[in-house]
């Protein structure tokens, strides 16, 4: 923070963590960039959108940073139950409707509820935990009812059916699970258990698309003309890039259309076409300062249990999105919808990371003033 | 665990925990910098390549194929500029909707598109079907603005084939067409797969494809992934085919053609000096022209209900009974063996050989009977007599000097030659010892004699000239020096003055004669029977058109300073009266064309016009009266090919064993019709070569 400006800048704006928000603010702009690229020079109909839903949602995050603890936690179960509501809603249109739908139409914006539910389940686990007497941290009491409470949503979830977004609930839920000091051995019997129960899933649970999904996955190049040619030709863009990527504007794979999803979940390989692995390092530090750095530091620094539940969830939540899309698009994991934060376009991840960024911003601002009160 | 837990305790586990979670999210970090690392730097080579080949695509640019000429440089086959529609079944999407918009916009028939259908169901992976050759340059531009919304349709400017004769140079050339999966297998070249390009199917078409092939130019351009080319990186040329040069003369082959008419006949026309064929022609014949897209239904059943069967080459793989067309070789033989031509035989209808008649096809006789006599009233007995003294061997080596069951050194795969029997080669080929009746039907062309239209034409040719004449068709052969034939010029003078007597005096043919004042031709009759008397009521000239008799002509012109051979052969054509006019219309054509061309002009008038506005003609018929519902090709390509192609090399149709004298069929001349047939021969030998 600039110490010139002090006198000018007024108290509130001055007190924002500006250095998170110009860190989002550079790589939003990157994002921009590559789909004025992608666009073939355009800033319609991406690069211009990417940015004012960025600028659009970083005032929400700042809103949401103005929130108090005791807000928050008032706000927890009522805004869980609403999000359930309106995934039964989408449930039942969409079976109305003869067809799967993800959104509701709400008059002046199409609203996805599972993607609101994805830091709403953090909050709400954090909210549980945090109630919870440290005495029965160990017992079945601390385990079924959050059990319970993300059973329902990534159940509703997964009949959409929107696995990604399913497994990125499920991940912020089980890691506020896991930073609560439940027993250890309950993750190491969760993991054989599912480790057990993946391969009859695979076998039983899992749409058609879904399974091929994951054998395309497995040997990508079996499928040169299917779902595998989205993972080889995403590698054929990183790849080609070298270090120094083709130049801007340069990228064959993007500009010729043989990279699916260009704008949106591969966004990370056509940048990389174009910008090469320095690009991509960027693009990794980056995210390593706002995560890694920042929420984790959040996390560690929270006033309370609350807030540090809620902060690391929060954090492994926006991670999540980073450390699925990457390896999607390098071949490291299954083709799921899942984009890349402020790089990839698209409304709705940017509003959720931007509540997740809101979120800690504000767990930041009551470490500062709550931790005097302490 | 009884351990009270405390705030403090979960805060401490919160922690070590959140180091766990750190680390965790640190080691992925460094898991995709690491991933992405190597597949920048370790693996860049490859991508980049990999990221080229999507990006530019080469295509070969079809090369020119090179022209076939005649020997006036005149094309037979040539190339047009053509705007074609192509479809490449794996890259199709939704066939059925690709097909009915591209049917909407090319205004394809329904028999059309049912044609396409069928090549397509058939074509496997990246082999190119057409889907509209020839087309307007509004329809191509047309297809080629839609081409984003239909993929696997390439519309381009190409060059086709084109036989400005058609149907008249089908035998000769053969017929280009798309390669085949076979094809391919053979010769794994992307050419063969590109669109428009067509390979020598048939003929010399086949014989010389690597000589007309050419080279292939090559575009290199950035293609979208959808197929779209975004610019043209760069151009090589083709290298078109080189010519191949004929010693055809390509009016008289279509006249020649043009005049044998509706019927089924063969010509050979011969330069008795060099051996130049200057006419190769057998009709009816298919149109080259519409088998370089493929044939489709209604045109394969157009071929195959045609009992002319037209995908016969009649010249190469047509075998006939050459009737009394022989007789001026067999009666050199005479001479040789030091018969004086002028000893004659008293003809009274018949000869008694051993105990029984054999006919002479003027069941009233001819009286004494010399050697001229012989040849130009065509008398049977006069041969029956001598060749039983000269001896069956004599003869058969004379025929086999004139050429008679030789095999020529031309460029067609399969030739099949025939036979020409003698006492060796029936114990050889039955085990059953020569019969005299064997020696009277061989004199007189029937019986195991089989020959073919070219062989004919080089007896002519070796008569007239006097020379070993060999037959050549490729220009850029050398002429060989032709031998002289080995037998005095006096014995030459008799056959040839005999022959004369045939046309121009008391012979049996003398409707043949030339309209030319001071060009006189000399030729031989032949009638040759296909069947036993009694199965078309005795008459070979009515009666079910298979069951006919086949009529031929051979002759040379001018007599004085013999330059031209011809043989026609009418398949069927009741007697040899059907094949002498063909001849004498060639002929005339060959030295006055316009005069030729007045002669022609009135018949194709009562025929329906050319072969190509027949063979129109017929298509609209059947496109009407069958439509969509003709039954599908079988394999139209293999089918197409097999039968044209012939029988392998020297496959002889099987010959029925003959034990019986096989009756004269009677010449045209004959005053009185022939009598029933004589209970003595009550089943002459059906010919084989015969459907």
């Amino acid at each position: 923070m600039s110490s010139s400006s002090r006198s000018i800048i007024p108290e509130p704006l001055r007190r924002l963590p500006w250095a998170v928000l110009s860190a989002l603010g550079a790589l939003t702009i990157f994002g921009s960039t590559v789909l004025y690229s992608a666009a073939g020079g355009r800033l319609g109909p991406w690069a211009l959108i990417h940015f004012i839903h960025f600028v659009v949602f970083a005032g929400l995050a700042i809103l949401v940073s103005r929130l108090s603890r005791d807000r928050l936690r008032q706000a927890a179960y009522p805004v869980y139950t609403l999000l359930v509501v309106l995934l039964v809603m989408v449930e039942a249109v969409g079976k109305i409707g003869g067809g799967s739908q993800r959104w509701l139409n709400i008059g002046f914006m199409n609203l996805q509820p599972s993607e609101l539910m994805k830091p709403a389940i953090v909050l709400v686990m954090a909210h549980f935990y945090a109630n919870l007497p440290p005495s029965m941290i160990r017992t079945w009491r601390a385990l079924l009812p959050p059990g319970m409470l993300l059973a329902v949503p990534a159940a509703l979830v997964i009949l959409q059916p929107d696995l990604g977004t399913a497994l990125a609930i499920c991940f912020g839920a089980v890691v506020v699970i896991f930073m609560s000091g439940v027993p250890v051995w309950w993750f190491v019997g969760g993991g054989l258990a599912g480790a057990i129960i993946a391969p009859l899933a695979f076998f039983f649970a899992l749409h058609d698309y879904q399974r091929k999904r994951v054998m395309v996955f497995m040997d990508p190049e079996s499928d040169m003309l299917g779902s595998g040619y989205h993972i080889t030709q995403s590698k054929i863009a990183i790849g080609s890039g070298g270090f120094f990527g083709k130049g801007f504007g340069n990228g064959s794979q993007s500009h010729l259309e043989y990279l699916p999803e260009k704008h949106t979940d591969f966004i990370f390989a056509t940048m990389s076409e174009e910008w090469g692995m320095m690009g991509g390092l960027f693009v990794l530090f980056i995210f390593f300062v706002v995560l890694f750095r920042w929420g984790m530091g959040v996390a560690r620094r929270a006033p309370d249990r609350f807030s540090q539940l809620l902060a690391a969830g929060m954090t492994a939540t926006m991670f999540f999105y980073v450390a699925i899309n990457m390896m999607m698009v390098m071949g490291l994991a299954p083709v799921v919808g899942i984009p890349l934060p402020f790089m990839s376009h698209g409304g709705s991840s940017m509003m959720t990371n931007m509540l997740c960024v809101g979120v800690l911003m504000a767990i930041e601002k009551w470490s500062r003033v709550g931790g005097s009160l302490n | 665990m009884p351990k009270h837990i405390t705030p403090a305790i979960l805060r401490n586990s919160f922690d070590r925990r959140s180091i766990i979670l750190g680390t965790l999210q640190g080691g992925i970090g460094v898991a995709l910098a690491t991933r992405l690392g190597y597949l920048a730097l370790f693996e860049n080579a490859r991508y980049q390549m990999m990221s080229e080949s999507n990006r530019v695509n080469l295509s070969l640019i079809p090369p020119r194929r090179g022209w076939i000429l005649d020997r006036n440089n005149q094309p037979i086959a040539s190339n047009r500029a053509d705007f074609r529609v192509d479809i490449i079944p794996d890259r199709l999407i939704d066939k059925d909707k690709t097909l009915d918009e591209l049917a909407h916009i090319l205004q394809l028939t329904p028999i059309d598109l049912q044609d396409i259908k069928d090549k397509l169901e058939k074509a496997r992976g990246f082999q190119p079907v057409a889907a509209g050759e020839h087309l307007s340059a509004d329809l191509y531009a047309a297809v080629s603005v839609r081409q984003p919304d239909l993929p696997g349709i390439i519309p381009q400017r190409s060059f086709s084939r084109f036989y400005p004769a058609g149907p008249c140079v089908g035998h000769l050339v053969g017929y280009v067409g798309a390669a085949n999966a076979e094809d391919y297998a053979k010769e794994h070249n992307p050419l063969l797969i590109t669109p428009g390009f067509k390979i020598g199917k048939d003929g010399l078409e086949k014989r010389y494809d690597a000589e007309l092939r050419g080279t292939p130019g090559a575009r290199r351009s950035e293609v979208t992934a959808g197929g779209k080319i975004v610019r043209d990186l760069d151009t090589r040329e083709d290298v078109p085919g080189k010519p191949i040069h004929l010693t055809i003369d390509a009016g008289l082959q279509e006249y020649a053609a043009r005049r044998i008419g509706t019927d089924s006949g063969a010509c050979v026309v011969m330069d008795v000096h060099t051996g130049d064929i200057l006419a190769f022609v057998s009709m009816p014949s298919f149109d080259p022209n519409s088998f370089t897209d493929g044939v489709g239904r209604l045109e394969w059943k157009m071929l195959a209900d045609d009992d002319h069967v037209p995908l016969r080459n009649k010249i190469l793989h047509g075998l006939f009974p050459p009737g009394s067309t022989v007789k001026p070789t067999v009666a050199l033989s005479f001479l040789e063996a030091g018969l004086d031509p002028n000893e004659s035989v008293n003809c009274n209808g018949g000869l008694q050989v051993g105990n029984r008649v054999f006919h002479c096809w003027q069941h009233h006789g001819h009286g004494p009977t010399n050697m001229y006599k012989g040849i130009y009233q065509s008398c049977d007995v006069y041969f029956y007599y001598f060749a039983q003294k000269i001896g069956m061997d004599n003869i058969a080596r004379m025929l086999h000097r004139m050429g008679y069951g030789g095999k020529f050194d031309l460029p067609f795969p399969n030739q099949s030659f025939g036979t020409v029997p003698d006492p060796a080669w029936k114990e050889k080929k039955y085990k059953k010892p020569w019969a005299i009746y064997d020696t009277v039907n061989a004199t007189i062309g029937q019986g195991y004699m089989l020959v073919n239209p070219l062989q004919q034409a080089v007896a002519a040719s070796r008569i007239a000239s006097g020379n070993i004449v060999f037959p050549r068709l490729m220009a850029n052969d050398p002429i060989r020096a032709h031998e002289p034939f080995g037998v005095p010029k006096e014995h030459l003078d008799v056959i040839r003055s005999g022959m004369f007597e045939v046309v121009n005096g008391r012979g049996s043919a003398h409707e043949a004669r030339l309209p030319f004042p001071n060009i006189q031709m000399a030729g031989k009759t032949g009638t040759a029977q296909v069947v036993g008397l009694n199965m078309n009521g005795g008459n070979g000239k009515i009666g079910a058109w298979k069951h006919r008799d086949h009529g031929h002509f051979i002759c040379f012109a001018p007599f004085d300073n013999p330059k031209y051979a011809c043989a026609v052969l009418m398949e069927h054509g009741g007697s040899s009266h059907a094949a002498f006019p063909v001849a004498r219309d060639i002929m005339t054509y060959l030295f006055d064309k316009q005069k030729g061309m007045d002669v022609l002009a009135p018949l194709e008038k009562g025929w329906g016009g050319t072969p190509q506005e027949r063979m129109a003609a017929k298509y609209r018929s059947y496109a009407a009266q069958y439509g969509v519902s003709a039954p599908q090709v079988d394999n139209s390509d293999e089918a197409v090919e097999s039968a044209v192609a012939g029988p392998a090399d020297n496959a002889q149709p099987p010959q029925p064993i003959q034990s019986e004298a096989a009756s004269p069929a009677p010449e045209p001349v004959a005053e009185a019709p022939a009598a029933p047939a004589p209970a003595a021969s009550p089943a002459a030998p059906k010919p084989a070569g015969q459907p």
